[in-house]
């Protein structure tokens, strides 16, 4: 086996590894707390504020506010965890895909079908 | 001594969830995919499984950043299902099995691996998922359960070599257990996708059909590669195959194919499911 490099970069991918985790960390916090209803409740109720409890910083801040997942990686988001932000809006993940690779959802979906020839 | 009467690995992707509640499985979209257990319904009513061992990755539900084991094994009576902030229906609880769990984190230990014991553990989709697909009907499936947890969020995620080795210290705790139970491992997860970059939609054919493959062949050849060319052939999150690669390595004899099946694609993920039993 080969000695594991993560200085390997590969194309359209960001390895969450220890830099990101430190970096997102807010910013992950907070996304894991959608898994309660009742914080789903609360961020949609007063967006600022609960970004504020949860001390953002002003990258991660932005990045919510533009609902765009490649900022929010950018700012140290893990896909996991954005995912039950994206379930706030019934974002799924085709609608994710769609938008990081800046194709229409149709268009990504047929992408995926493409695959399996 | 308990019997691993064989494997079963699955791809775990939530939207499953979501179909089975709309009782989409005859659907044209999602038949290719169900269809694919039939044979294994058939299998698993014939060898009559007490227990199910299972070898997943949690997603954010029980395990957070704050504390991320690389190997966490469950050790409690009872695991629920909760709220996973995306909406797929919570399924009702499973039964743990105390003794197995106790026989598999003793071996481990003695064995060298440095385990998390949980007393108390929520299982989300990457556990509920495989069972439901394996025990349709919407009720708790009929046997005792041992989730075993595998990081696969957080880089640096165990090496393939390294789960190999963990799944081959399982089967041994399984097979030296005094116990006349049966015993089925269950790996979930993968196989090839990405969810996230301007990579995500990616997934990888040939690859896929050469791992399936080697699970009979030669079980150890995904061990040859590193974490991230794992990451750069399978995407971000498949390499959850890491989970098949542990629940293939707890059978140490010869073994052979009851079933398999692949398909592409369901939700972004290319769907693997594979059955193993041993040749006798």
């Amino acid at each position: 086996m080969k000695k594991d490099g993560l200085e390997h970069k590969i194309p359209g991918t960001t390895i969450f590894d220890g830099t990101q985790a430190r970096k997102g960390y807010a910013l992950n916090k907070m996304c894991f707390s959608f898994n309660s209803a009742e914080n789903r409740a609360e961020f949609k109720a007063d967006e600022d504020a609960y970004c504020a409890k949860y001390a953002l910083n002003a990258q991660q801040r932005e990045a919510i506010r533009n609902r765009n997942v490649l900022q929010l990686i950018a700012a140290g988001g893990n896909i996991y965890y954005l995912a039950k932000f994206g379930g706030i809006f019934g974002l799924d993940v085709q609608d994710v895909g769609a938008q990081q690779t800046g194709m229409t959802k149709d268009a990504f979906k047929a992408k995926l079908l493409a695959a399996g020839r | 001594m308990a019997k691993i009467v064989g494997c079963i690995t699955t791809t775990h992707v939530p939207s499953i969830g979501g179909a089975i509640a709309k009782n989409l499985q005859h659907d044209p979209y999602w038949s290719p995919f169900f269809d694919g257990f039939t044979p294994v319904h058939a299998w698993l009513k014939k060898v009559k499984p007490d227990v199910a061992v299972v070898i997943y990755n949690d997603h954010g539900l029980n395990f957070f950043l704050d504390k991320m084991p690389t190997f966490a094994v469950g050790a409690a009576a009872q695991y629920r299902h909760a709220d996973e902030g995306w909406g797929i229906p919570i399924v009702p609880p499973f039964k743990g099995d105390l003794d197995l769990s106790w026989q598999i984190i003793n071996t481990l230990v003695e064995k060298e691996f440095d385990i998390v014991t949980c007393q108390e553990m929520l299982v989300d989709h990457a556990f509920t998922i495989p069972m439901s697909l394996l025990y349709p009907g919407g009720e708790s499936p009929p046997l005792r359960t041992v989730p075993i947890c595998v990081n696969t969020v957080q880089f640096p995620i165990p090496s393939a070599r390294r789960c190999y080795k963990l799944g081959e210290a399982i089967g041994s705790a399984i097979e030296s257990w005094d116990s006349d139970a049966r015993v089925v491992v269950l790996g979930t997860g993968g196989l090839s996708h990405q969810l996230d970059g301007e990579r995500a939609g990616f997934m990888n054919k040939p690859f896929d059909l050469q791992f399936i493959d080697s699970l009979i062949s030669q079980p150890d050849w995904a061990t040859q590669y590193s974490s991230t060319e794992l990451v750069e052939l399978v995407g971000s999150q498949g390499v959850e195959l890491l989970n098949w690669l542990a629940a293939r390595a707890t059978m140490s004899g010869k073994v052979r194919k009851v079933h398999s099946n692949y398909h592409i694609p369901i939700s972004n993920t290319a769907s693997g499911l594979m059955a193993i039993e041993p040749a006798h």
